[in-house]
């Protein structure tokens, strides 16, 4: 299956969104601007862009503790994403939720959670509803390599292939759940094996290249749009940094480190669309000054915004009613 | 005696009792030797007692929990950790149904020599679900003990405690308290459980609190104690078994209590103590129950809002205020 020149840009430009858009946020954390921890993206980036640029507005996608990139690649204010990030009342959240729960429902993300492996249950219950209004609606599910070996997925799969949901599992295999390297968590070579026991498809692609995902991500969106029930994705990634605000990371091998740093999601979009002509350098130079451009703006805005009154923490338990 | 952090002397004694005896191990999330634990509290100890007593688990914390009891009724003392104590709540069916009664429904034929060690409490912006304070739960399920350490000495005490009791030990601690320092002894020590800790001895009034709170409380007594208020402040160090003597001699001396926590405020532990000092000191009340909690919300992120969320110092003299 060829992709298009088009879609090559698009690629381009979600990978290189999200990556603008992470480096933002720890240059405002580096000015202490950002309050809590942080699970940043940064590395990650192909695998949003690619699995976003495979769906519709309308799908939906449900994210994780690390989800600025998923949220993002699917499309939403990034004012308002920035903004939520530095706790201010014009986040998308008005500030409750902050980096682990930026969400932005008219985009089609159905949540950041905190709890890992929290999304898996939701998302089936997502699929299950575009099901059942007939929608065609799709959602795909973002989930990390530890979530994997939590009680949700065995139970998230297993019900989305007997009911033949429409979702798509997307496992982001960094190889690591904060420092615990999978090796002394999962037997098996891979995550994506263990679809054959919920008797779905099950693949592994290289996460770090926006192309693979995309593709394997297609497909899986066309069989579950038909009817044909969920698919589980295995990309393989790297975090660019710790697992969270201070980790240095100390537990990964250096070889390894540089390995995946050489395998830059940016770098290896850009030269693939550069190869197929899909963009001429100074195109790409061009789309990289607009969204730097973009995020400086969103970042101003964020910044310059107010922090909510203090009894502002007493909205939004419960609906008003009128 | 020397000074240590509440993270050093928990450590501490952990390692005596693993040292002490060897069916003592340590498993959950990243507690061994590539992070020593969220809170660094098991740091160092993979290196010298091993990975297998000191087992990293995969994210799995109904299975922690639920092969921790499996563990502890068949010989082994496991101290099972769950990363944040609002995690807890992907492990209620082994604590709540299985560990909790276990004992009770299989009619005494065994022992639950079990701990889980989980931290609670807000303060450091990461939000509503990792800032909850959540120990009412475990106190409306019989069966279970909870201690809620929030000093040095305390803390390690009581997990010697833990460790050697026979039934199923929740351990709490709190993120804001483990790099506080206290004196503690060189000798070996034990804390029993049910023993309140006295902070402050006052006469006009008890301020009964936990965790973070019992810090804020002490600092609230010293600025009372300027402002002519003498107040006596009471850490309960367990809330199972609750040691009821302290506190209701306490009101029966000042008639007078303030109770402060940072759950949110229905259902929370100060509701359960207000009904018992009701029960058994209403004779020697002179004003109405002060509770100090946090609001009913989830925990909200933002700094003004968390701040405005977690009871502090101000309003702990305020309600004292009110009421003295
Ligand atoms: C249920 C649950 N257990 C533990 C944690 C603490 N925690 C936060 S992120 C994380 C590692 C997650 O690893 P993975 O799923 O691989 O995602 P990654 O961080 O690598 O993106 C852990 C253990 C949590 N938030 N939720
Ligand atoms: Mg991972």
């Amino acid at each position: 299956m060829a992709v298009t020149k088009k879609k090559l840009v698009d690629l381009y430009t979600r990978t290189l969104k999200v990556r603008l858009f992470e480096e933002k946020v720890w240059d405002l954390f580096g000015e202490n601007l950002v309050p809590g921890t942080l699970h940043l993206y940064l590395g990650q980036e192909a695998v949003a862009a690619g699995v976003t640029a495979a769906l519709k507005k309308s799908d939906w996608v449900q994210s994780t503790h690390r989800g600025h990139g998923h949220v993002v690649a699917k499309g939403a204010d990034m004012k308002a994403a920035l903004a939520e990030l530095l706790g201010k009342r014009t986040g998308s959240c008005k500030g409750k939720g902050g980096s682990m729960h930026i969400t932005e429902f008219k985009a089609g993300v159905l949540g950041a959670t905190g709890v890992v492996a929290s999304g898996l249950p939701i998302a089936a219950g997502a699929a299950l509803s575009c099901q059942m209004r007939g929608t065609k609606e799709v959602v795909a599910c973002f989930f990390g390599d530890g979530a994997s070996n939590n009680g949700t997925f065995g139970e998230s799969l297993n019900m989305s292939a007997i009911w033949k949901l429409p979702v798509i599992w997307i496992v982001e295999n960094n190889f690591y759940a904060m420092g615990t390297p999978i090796t002394l968590t999962c037997p098996s070579q891979s995550i994506a094996q263990r679809a054959e026991a919920y008797c779905i498809p099950g693949c592994v692609v290289d996460g770090n290249n926006a192309v693979e995902v995309y593709e394997a991500t297609l497909e899986a969106v066309k069989r579950a749009r038909e009817g044909g029930g969920p698919s589980l994705i295995e990309c393989q990634t790297y975090r660019m940094r710790g697992h969270s605000r201070f980790d240095p990371a100390k537990y990964r091998p250096k070889e390894e480190v540089d390995f995946w740093l050489s395998k830059d999601a940016v770098e290896i979009i850009q030269s693939i669309a550069l190869e197929k002509k899909a963009l001429t350098r100074k195109e790409a130079k061009d789309i990289r000054k607009k969204l730097q451009k973009e995020v400086d703006s969103a970042a101003d805005f964020a910044v310059k915004s107010e922090y909510p009154e203090p009894q502002e923490a007493l909205d939004d338990v419960f609906a008003e009613v009128a | 005696m020397t000074e240590k952090t509440y993270r050093d002397a928990l450590k501490e004694g952990l390692r005596e009792e693993m040292l002490r005896d060897e069916r003592v191990f340590i498993m959950g999330e990243d507690v061994g030797r590539n992070w020593g634990g969220a809170f660094k509290v098991t740091k160092g100890l993979a290196e010298e007692f091993g990975d297998d007593r000191v087992r990293d688990t995969p994210i799995s914390e109904n299975t922690i929990a639920g092969a921790a009891l499996g563990a502890a009724i068949t010989g082994l003392i496991p101290v099972a950790e769950i990363m944040f104590g609002d995690l807890i709540t992907l492990a209620m069916d082994q604590v709540c149904n299985q560990a909790a009664k276990m004992r009770y429904m299989f009619g005494g034929q065994t022992s639950v020599p079990l701990v889980l060690r989980s931290v609670f409490g807000g303060g450091k912006s990461i939000a509503s679900h990792h800032s909850q304070s959540l120990e009412a739960w475990f106190m409306h399920t019989p069966g279970l003990k909870i201690a809620v350490p929030s000093f040095a000495y305390d803390v390690k005490g009581l997990i010697k405690t833990a460790i050697r009791d026979p039934d199923p030990v929740m351990f709490f601690e709190h993120k804001l308290v483990y790099d506080r320092k206290e004196e503690v002894p060189e000798e070996e020590y034990l804390i029993p459980f049910g023993e309140a800790r006295v902070h402050r001895e006052g006469d006009d009034v008890t301020i009964w609190g936990t965790f973070f709170m019992v810090h804020k409380a002490i600092e609230a007594a010293d600025e009372l104690a300027k402002q002519g208020i003498s107040a006596e402040v009471i850490d309960p160090r367990t809330l199972v078994p609750l040691d009821k003597k302290t506190l209701i001699d306490s009101v029966k001396k000042t008639g007078r209590l303030v109770l402060v926590t940072e759950e949110t405020k229905t259902g929370a532990t100060t509701a359960e103590i207000a009904a018992i000092v009701q029960e058994e000191a209403f004779d020697w009340l002179d004003a109405p129950i002060k509770r100090v909690n946090a609001p009913d919300t989830p925990v909200p992120f933002s700094p003004p809002l968390e701040q405005y969320f977690i009871p502090d110092k101000e309003r702990i003299i305020s309600a004292v205020r009110e009421i003295v």
